[in-house]
């Protein structure tokens, strides 16, 4: 029987060292078994490698960064629309997702399908709300205060041990032993991210992440927990090994069932040595490592794209213990033509 | 003495701890006491069959003996004299 071929837009084509999720979603979507595809990149930088690899990603798109606002972002997705009849999109960096989930309902009139959080779970689990989500649902998570003015650091360690953490409110993290690396993180961080900074305690022990799909009414529909192997210097699993921790998958079915969440999620727990899981933060899509859930099982971009088109989806209960996912590099020649046709014209 | 349940351990010496995610590698005779533990022996038993197959002598085999099993236990993968009740 011949499957329908859906025409899926899709974002995070970079891969630096902290790659973006986008060709992992790709290549998952790309062994769909309910579907085929059309893969339309979308792009914000000239050099994100996703937009070259021409087996991955048929065609892309630049479109403007959050920051142009959100009227700008939906003149573009006008255009690209009009040339590529998209029926889903899948948005993969946090900063992005408020414009998306705002411009769900104008996008589904034009015929593009999204299964995203809603704003209210979006802004919920933010990190600068994360203890008001804690003591909510349940869940045991670090202690952490919001700043928005560097003057007000002195009063740190009368709350805080140290060592302890300097987030961004999306992105970075650094591990502060002094109050002079916390101002000197505070200064860096908000540059790159703005303000507020987020202070956190600081929990010893091993990180694991559990990636997985909530339908938007409280059930489970894939869920996979990871143990990170091998972590780079921004703190990214750059190898990782999937594990049976009954804890930990019930910390995330509470999570889904307790916020009705909607769409792909990461979290990021550690087990101090008392065997004590924390809840670090949620990431409200789908990581960079969602290729390690296809190959154990749960293929979760999948079963995401079809309850995006308003499939029914049957749960995932099993996935294989034990697998890796072992990440590399690769160095791909590309003409500079095709450079400068992304760069100038905004397509490939 | 039981070594976890789940506990996996192959004929080459990686132990994989599915909760967790450790493994581990032991030499060929860690994984013969490896698996004397996991067929429920005893010490004495585990004691009088390494004894019986390799020239060393009691003093010797008790002190790497012990150490290993307490190497086991510091990763947890031995289950606890509780859990063993239980």
């Amino acid at each position: 029987m011949k499957k329908r071929k859906l025409n899926i837009g899709v974002t995070g084509l970079n891969a630096i060292d902290s790659p973006g999720p986008g060709v992992s979603v790709i290549r998952a979507l790309r062994e769909a078994t309910s579907f085929d595809v059309c893969i339309i990149g979308l792009s914000y930088e000239s050099l994100e490698p996703g937009i070259y690899m021409h087996d991955i990603v048929d065609r892309t798109y630049s479109i403007p960064y959050p920051t142009a606002g959100i009227d700008t972002l939906l003149a573009r997705l006008e255009y690209i629309q009009e040339k590529e009849k998209l029926d889903v999109i899948i948005p993969n960096f946090d900063a992005e997702l408020y414009p998306f989930i705002k411009l769900e309902p104008k996008l589904k009139a034009m015929g593009i399908h999204m299964f995203l959080p809603t704003m209210h779970q979006f802004e919920e689990r933010h990190k600068v709300n994360l203890n008001d989500f804690g003591k909510k649902y349940g869940i045991s998570v670090p202690r952490s205060k919001v700043l928005y003015d560097l003057n007000t650091v002195h009063s740190l360690p009368s709350e805080f041990s140290f060592p302890m953490l300097v987030k961004g409110k999306f992105y970075d993290a650094s591990i502060a032993y002094s109050i002079e690396q916390v101002k000197s993180y505070f200064n860096k961080i908000s540059a790159k991210w703005g303000l507020p900074i987020i202070i956190q305690e600081f929990i010893h022990g091993t990180e694991f992440n559990v990636t997985g799909l909530g339908d938007g009414k409280g059930n489970t529909i894939g869920a996979v927990p990871m143990r990170k192997q091998y972590i780079t210097d921004k703190g990214k699993a750059w190898g990782g090994i999937t594990i049976s921790d009954e804890k930990m998958l019930d910390m995330t079915r509470k999570f889904l069932r307790n916020t009705k969440w909607r769409g792909g999620f990461e979290l990021e727990l550690m087990k101090n040595k008392d065997g004590e899981l924390y809840l670090l933060e949620i990431n409200p899509r789908l990581p960079a490592w969602i290729y390690l859930a296809v190959g154990v099982g749960q293929n979760i971009p999948e079963a995401l794209v079809n309850l995006a088109m308003g499939e029914k989806v049957t749960p995932f209960t099993t996935y294989a213990v034990g697998k890796m996912f072992i990440r590399y590099s690769w160095d791909m020649i590309v003409d500079r033509e095709e450079f400068e046709q992304i760069s100038i014209y905004g397509e490939l | 003495m039981k070594l976890r349940k789940n506990v996996a351990v192959s004929e080459a010496g990686l132990l994989f701890n599915p909760v967790t995610g450790e493994s581990f590698t032991v030499n060929p005779i860690g994984v013969e006491i490896l698996n004397l533990i996991r067929d429920e022996n005893n010490p004495e038993q585990i004691s009088n069959a390494i004894l019986d197959k390799y020239s060393t002598d009691m003093a010797t085999f008790e002190k790497d003996y012990y150490d290993f099993i307490g190497i086991l236990y510091h990763h947890n993968l031995l289950e606890t004299n509780e859990e063993t009740k239980a």
